[in-house]
C-alpha cells in the first residue's frame, strides 16, 4: 500500500471545498434539493474512474440520477437477475419522472475488453464475467458484420453497439415503454472517447 | 404514435439516428452511422457532413427536424453546415432534445477547453491507463455525486452508484454491484472502498416501509431487501424513535452492513487482513451539509459470528 496517500485527507479536503465553494454559495438551491430531487435525467456511465458525467458534462447536484456500473450495460428485464438494474429504472422512471434517459459509452472500457478477452482468457472472474455477457449480442453482431475488424478498431465497434443494445433493452422494461409511447420519455445514447477529447450522440430514442 | 416492439424486425415507426460530433477542432468531418440489423431494415447508412466555424458553438442543433429515415440540420449564421436533405414527410419539432443536446454540448466543450486542454498531459497518461485509489459505493440519487460532494477528479475513483449504495453478499451471486467490486480489486488493486451513504435516502425508506413479503411485482422492493439485515438491526434498536428517525439510522446500519457484506468476499477479506484494501464508510447529510467517516477496524471485528460483530475506528465528523 502507498505510504504517502492519505485517503481520509482526500476526501476531506475534496468535501471542505465542495462545502465552502458550492453548498454555502447557494443555500437557497441546497435547500430545496434537500426537500425533493427532480432530476432531468436518468443517465447511465461506466464505473471507470475517468468517464464521471458530473465532470465531463459538469454536472451540478440535483440534474442527474445516475447508475454506474461497469460498460454502462443495461440489461433486458429481469427481476430475478437484474432487480438492482430495474430499481434504479423504476425509481427514475416512476417516482422522480426523469424525462431523458441516457447511456454513455466510452473509449478504452476494460468491462468491453473484458468480453471481448472471453471465452478464450484463462483466468475467470465470476462475477466480472457474467455481468460483461450482458454485450454478448452486441460482440457477435459487430463480429459478423465486421470480420476484419480487430484491436482498438473492434473495441469501439462493439462499445458503441453495446450502447445502442442498452436503449433497445431499456425498451424491455414496460414503464420505459410507456413514457415513449406518452411522448414523456426519450433514450439517448451517447459516447465518451478520452483519446482524442471528443464527445458523440450516438442514437436517440422518441416517440 | 410508435410501434414498439421488441426483436430483429423492424420496430420503431418514429425514431431517428444522428452523430454529433462536439469538438471544436472539428473542420470537416464525415461521419457514417453504423447500419445495425435489429434497426429497421430499409434505412440506410446515413452520411452526414459538418463543417464547423471555429466557434465553439459552430453546431447549433437547436431546430431539429425528424423524419422517419433521415435528418436535417438547420445550421447556424456562423457555420456553415451542409446538410442530409431530408425526405418529405412533416418534420416535428423536438424541443426538449433539443435543449438537452445543445446544453450538453455546451458542457462538454466546456469541461474540454477548461479541464481536459488545460491537464491534456494527465488526460492522455490516464487514456492509457487508470489507477485509481478509491472504489466508491454510492446512491444513484441525484444530490449525492461522490464526484461532486468528495471533489473525485478523473482518475481518482471506480465508482458503483445504485439505489441505496448497497453491496450485497457473496452468497447472492453475480449483479452489477459485485462485478464492480471484483475488477477494482483483483485488476485495478484499489486500496480503498468507501460505501457513502445519506440523508432522505428513498432507497432506505423504500426498506423501512415494505412489508416483509419475499416475492414482489417491484423491482426496488427487490433489490432493496438487500439491505434487510439494517433494517432488522434497526427495528431491534430504533423502535421507539419516529420514523423518520428509524430511517436515518438504517441509512448509517445499512452502510455498516454492507461493509461486512464486502468482507464475505474472499479476494476482499484476503486484503483487507493482509493490510492492503482498507473499507471505509461515509456518509452525507445533505440537509445541513456535513459528512461523517468511520473506517472498519477489521482486527477487532468478528464478521463471521452469527450477530455480525464489527468494530469502528477512526470516526470522524466533518461540518
Amino acid at each position: 500500500m502507498s505510504t504517502t496517500f492519505d485517503p481520509i485527507q482526500r476526501i476531506n479536503d475534496g468535501f471542505e471545498q465542495f462545502k465552502i465553494n458550492e453548498f454555502n454559495k447557494d443555500p437557497d438551491y441546497y435547500r430545496q434539493l434537500a426537500q425533493k430531487q427532480q432530476p432531468k435525467f436518468l443517465m447511465f456511465a461506466c464505473s471507470d474512474s475517468r468517464v464521471s458525467p458530473t465532470n465531463i458534462l459538469n454536472l451540478r447536484p440535483g440534474e442527474a440520477f445516475m447508475a454506474r456500473n461497469i460498460a454502462n450495460l443495461v440489461p433486458v428485464s429481469n427481476k430475478e437477475r437484474y432487480s438492482d438494474i430495474g430499481a434504479i429504472i423504476e425509481y427514475a422512471v416512476e417516482t422522480l419522472n426523469v424525462e431523458v434517459i441516457l447511456v454513455i459509452g466510452h473509449s478504452r472500457c476494460g468491462g468491453i475488453e473484458r468480453l471481448l478477452a472471453l471465452p478464450d482468457d484463462e483466468t475467470s472472474y465470476d462475477f466480472l464475467d457474467d455481468w460483461v455477457s450482458v454485450a454478448e449480442p452486441a460482440k457477435q453482431r459487430v463480429i459478423a458484420e465486421n470480420p476484419d475488424a480487430s484491436g482498438e478498431e473492434l473495441q469501439t465497434l462493439v462499445e458503441k453497439a453495446s450502447v445502442l443494445d442498452s436503449l433497445k433493452n431499456l425498451l424491455s422494461y414496460p414503464y420505459v415503454q410507456s413514457g415513449i409511447e406518452a411522448n414523456t420519455l426519450q433514450l439517448l445514447g451517447g459516447y465518451y472517447d478520452f483519446v482524442r477529447g471528443n464527445f458523440q450522440i450516438l442514437e436517440t430514442v422518441t416517440v | 404514435m410508435a410501434q414498439l416492439s421488441l426483436g430483429s424486425s423492424p420496430i420503431y415507426k418514429a425514431k431517428f439516428a444522428r452523430s454529433t460530433i462536439f469538438d471544436p477542432k472539428l473542420k470537416f468531418l464525415e461521419i457514417e452511422q453504423t447500419q445495425l440489423g435489429f434497426w429497421n431494415s430499409s434505412k440506410k447508412d446515413i452520411f452526414l457532413r459538418l463543417q464547423t466555424s471555429m466557434v465553439p458553438s459552430g453546431l447549433n442543433p437547436r431546430d431539429i427536424y425528424r423524419s422517419n429515415m433521415a435528418l436535417r440540420l438547420q445550421a447556424s449564421t456562423e457555420g456553415v453546415a451542409l446538410v442530409q436533405e431530408t425526405t418529405e414527410t412533416t418534420p416535428k419539432l423536438i424541443n426538449d432534445s433539443s435543449d438537452s443536446f445543445t446544453e450538453m454540448k455546451n458542457r462538454f466543450l466546456s469541461f474540454k477547453k477548461h479541464k481536459y486542454l488545460e491537464n491534456l498531459e494527465r488526460y492522455q497518461e490516464l487514456a492509457q491507463a487508470q489507477a485509481p485509489k478509491f472504489l466508491v459505493i454510492s446512491c444513484a440519487d441525484s444530490r449525492v455525486c461522490p464526484s461532486y460532494i468528495l471533489g473525485f477528479q478523473p482518475g481518482e475513483a471506480f465508482v458503483v452508484r445504485n439505489v441505496a449504495n448497497l453491496v450485497p453478499p457473496f452468497e447472492n451471486g453475480p449483479c452489477e454491484t459485485n462485478a464492480a467490486l471484483e475488477f477494482s480489486v483483483t485488476t485495478l488493486e484499489v486500496e480503498n472502498i468507501l460505501v457513502t451513504g445519506h440523508s432522505c435516502c428513498g432507497g432506505i425508506r423504500a426498506l423501512m416501509s415494505m412489508e416483509d413479503e419475499e416475492n414482489s411485482s417491484s423491482f426496488i422492493k427487490n433489490w432493496v431487501v438487500v439491505g434487510k439485515a439494517a433494517k432488522s438491526s434497526t427495528k431491534a434498536t430504533a423502535s421507539n424513535l419516529s420514523f423518520d428517525q428509524q430511517c436515518k439510522h438504517c441509512e448509517k446500519e445499512s452502510i455498516n452492513n454492507s461493509l461486512l457484506n464486502l468482507l464475505t468476499y474472499p479476494w476482499v477479506e484476503e486484503r483487507v487482513a493482509k493490510g492492503l484494501l482498507s473499507l471505509h464508510g461515509g456518509y452525507y447529510n445533505f440537509v445541513d451539509c456535513t459528512y461523517e467517516k468511520w473506517t472498519l477496524d477489521y482486527q477487532k471485528s468478528n464478521p463471521k459470528q452469527e450477530t455480525g460483530g464489527y468494530a469502528i475506528k477512526n470516526r470522524e465528523f466533518w461540518s
